[in-house]
């Protein structure tokens, strides 16, 4: 695996689409060795910048050449300070960038039926997967939910790679009115999929492998932990998560994931170190 | 401040360098230049050797290890704060061994100087690290991290009372090559930070590393509950640069022949320099380097920058030079006066 640059790149553009922004930066070498499910770390706020973290987005597209040479876009969700910071920015605004992070979604050899879900700005990462496994020959069903309407992302834009879409918000502003898991066990019976691939908040993620897990198919969830360093030298951005040979470890997210297997995710336990995790405080111990 | 454009490599590598003698000592550990890393805050070297050639450090300081793998802390383990964050991570590690199989080998083969932290919660533990570490090759020296509970007192940390401080220390100056550099990494949450230096460097310290976090807490007002599963957690970043300069300051007012190696919020080459006058012979970054990845390197240059314009030639003239005597500065503007006529 290529490592990952420290770039000055540029915005582009910042466009608003429902309740987030898209936008699109230079990012000269790095969309060269982007790969679905990679993500990127942003600097908030300039050098001397008070808001010392790095702010993580999903990659969401890539142009390899063009007039500015390598691009891409990334998608907002305001959310706290530094995301309000980076969609105020404008056209020709420097950003300090250090991508792509992360292991990205594991393709499959075959050209098996899968299922991309999206949960919110989940959606931006499936673009380019929808559009590699397509070009395996993938059947790509697609579901997207959100809280509401203007919480879906790209649901136009993804129609033109997805064999079906079907959209969710839980207040029914569009599509299906409920969660991605009311309608998905459906979609994986009539389109008998082998691998689902989601991103989403860590509810649905837990919920969405399950039902693969009894589905018999396998899983890729991208999990959003809070991280500090984002290259995988400050521990914050743990998980337990099972190993190859069955032993759960506090993993980090930045490096060992953001993509994990969902069978392997403790879900239930993620925010807890489970008293049988690789190293956990013992009777007596530290 | 003159912030290189970054390169892919992260380096500043075509630049133009002033010819500053950059060489210092901390104690008999020789290091070729003055910038480290911060103990925790870059692994064991593999992920930034991504982003800039370790090796051109002064060294590279491991995030503390202890004798058994460790599960650190549960989640959040983190949150920003001012110029700063809080962490409580709870020393996550692979413990001693795997550490030596895996992490030390490697470094030793890439030939970085190599400072090993280490930590634990009794001083029997200690004892045992330093052994497990005594003959390994590839050691340059031994940061002693004594701001951790001491499971056998109370679960007071080790580095706030001088007793049991300096009992950590000389089970592992015993226990280690006599020759070993030995850094003793002192906390900030003391009421005088002088009688923990006496005390270390009675026990043996070659060494002073100054400062470890201060403790500090963030309420989360969504949740209404303590930010960090661990309640409490460390503060570090620019925003505890001045106490940490104070530290350095106190301690070599104290121990005038003791090495220093400073840190705490040092962003900029400037920064580094507060550090070097205050009296640090070497400095560690740390949390910056989640900002910026190749924040060490960076440093390391603009801190040669730094010393240049000033008219130094080499670092260790510049080391505790904020604490020359004022009619030093007055000889040097006669001196001056004299030459322009
Ligand atoms: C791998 C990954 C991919 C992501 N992809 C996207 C994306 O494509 N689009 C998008 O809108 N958001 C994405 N996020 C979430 C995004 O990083 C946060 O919304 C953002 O960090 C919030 O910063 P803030 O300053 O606005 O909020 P604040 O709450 O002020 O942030 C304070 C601190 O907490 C951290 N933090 C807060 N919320 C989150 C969160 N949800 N996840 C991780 N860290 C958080 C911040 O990084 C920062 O260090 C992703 C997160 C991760 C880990
Ligand atoms: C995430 C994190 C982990 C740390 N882990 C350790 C550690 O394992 N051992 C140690 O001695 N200090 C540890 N520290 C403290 C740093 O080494 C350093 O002393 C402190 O953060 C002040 O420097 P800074 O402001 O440059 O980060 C840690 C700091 C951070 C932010
Ligand atoms: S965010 Fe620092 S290790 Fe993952």
């Amino acid at each position: 695996m290529s490592s990952p640059l420290q770039i000055r790149g540029e915005v582009l553009d910042v466009k608003r689409a429902g309740s987030y922004f898209v936008i699109s930066l230079t990012a000269p070498g790095i969309p060269e060795i982007t790969r679905p499910g990679h993500f990127l770390n942003i600097g908030i706020g300039g050098e001397e910048s008070s808001m010392l973290l790095r702010r993580s987005f999903a990659i969401h597209q890539v142009q390899m050449r063009g007039m500015y040479g390598g691009t891409l876009d990334i998608v907002v969700g305001v959310n706290g300070k530094g995301s309000q910071w980076l969609s105020e920015r404008r056209r020709h605004d420097p950003l300090s960038i250090v991508g792509p992070l992360g292991r990205p979604f594991v393709l499959p050899k075959e050209k098996v039926s899968c299922v991309l879900v999206g949960g919110g700005y989940g959606s931006a990462p499936l673009f380019m997967l929808a559009e590699q496994l397509r070009e395996r020959g993938c059947r790509v069903d697609v579901v997207l939910g959100a809280a509401t309407e203007e919480k879906l992302f790209g649901t136009l834009d993804i129609k033109r790679l997805a064999t079906t879409l079907t959209i969710t918000t839980d207040d029914g502003s569009s599509g299906t009115q409920g969660r991605v898991t009311d309608v998905l066990p459906d979609i994986m019976d009539k389109s008998d999929s082998a691998v689902v691939y989601a991103c989403g908040p860590m509810g649905m993620l837990s919920a969405v492998a399950a039902i693969a897990s009894e589905k018999r198919a396998h899983s890729q969830c991208s999990v959003e932990e809070s991280m500090a360093c984002g290259i995988g030298v400050c521990m914050t951005c743990v998980l337990p998560v099972i190993g190859d040979d069955g032993v759960t470890r506090m993993v980090r997210s930045c490096v060992e994931g953001p993509v994990f297997r969902g069978d392997r995710v403790r879900w239930s336990d993620v925010g807890t170190v489970p008293a049988d995790t690789w190293g956990a405080p013992v009777e007596g111990g530290h | 401040m003159t912030r290189a454009v970054f390169s892919p490599a992260g380096g500043t590598a075509s630049e133009q360098r002033p010819d500053v003698d950059m060489s210092t000592s901390l104690g008999f550990l020789d290091l070729p230049a003055p910038v480290l890393t911060a103990s925790g805050c870059a692994a064991a070297g593999r992920e930034l050797d991504q982003f800039f050639d370790i090796t051109e450090l002064g060294g590279i300081v491991t995030k503390s290890v202890m004798l058994q793998p460790r599960s650190g802390r549960a989640t959040p383990r983190m949150a920003e704060t001012p110029s700063g964050m809080l962490n409580s991570i709870g020393l996550q590690g692979p413990g001693i061994d795997q550490f030596i199989e895996k992490d030390l080998a490697w470094l030793e083969q890439r030939g970085v100087r190599t400072i090993v932290s280490i930590a634990g919660s009794n001083v029997d533990e200690y004892s045992k690290l330093a052994q497990k570490l005594r003959n390994v090759p590839g050691i340059a020296g031994i940061e002693v991290n004594i701001s951790c509970p001491n499971v056998e007192n109370r679960g007071l940390v080790f580095a706030c009372q001088p007793d049991s401080a300096s009992s950590v220390i000389q089970a592992v100056r015993r226990f280690s090559d006599p020759k070993m550099p030995i850094l003793a990494k002192l906390s900030p949450d003391v009421t005088d930070i002088t009688e923990i230096a006496h005390a270390v460097v009675r026990a043996g310290a070659t060494g002073i590393s100054v400062m470890n976090t201060t403790l500090g807490m963030v309420i989360n007002t969504d949740t209404m509950r303590p930010a960090l599963a661990g309640v409490t957690g460390g503060l570090s970043g620019p925003a505890i640069r001045p106490i940490a300069v104070r530290c350095v300051w106190q301690i070599r007012k104290a121990l005038p022949d003791v090495p220093i190696l400073g840190m705490g919020g040092i962003r900029t080459g400037q920064d580094a320099f507060q550090f070097i006058l205050a009296g640090a012979s070497a400095v560690s970054v740390g949390t910056v380097v989640f900002n910026d990845p190749s924040a060490p390197i960076r440093i390391q240059h603009e801190l040669a920058q730094q010393l240049a314009d000033h008219g130094f030639s080499s670092l260790s003239d510049a080391v505790s030079f904020a604490h020359r005597s004022a009619d030093v500065d007055l000889v040097d503007d006669v001196e001056e006066e004299f030459e322009i006529e």
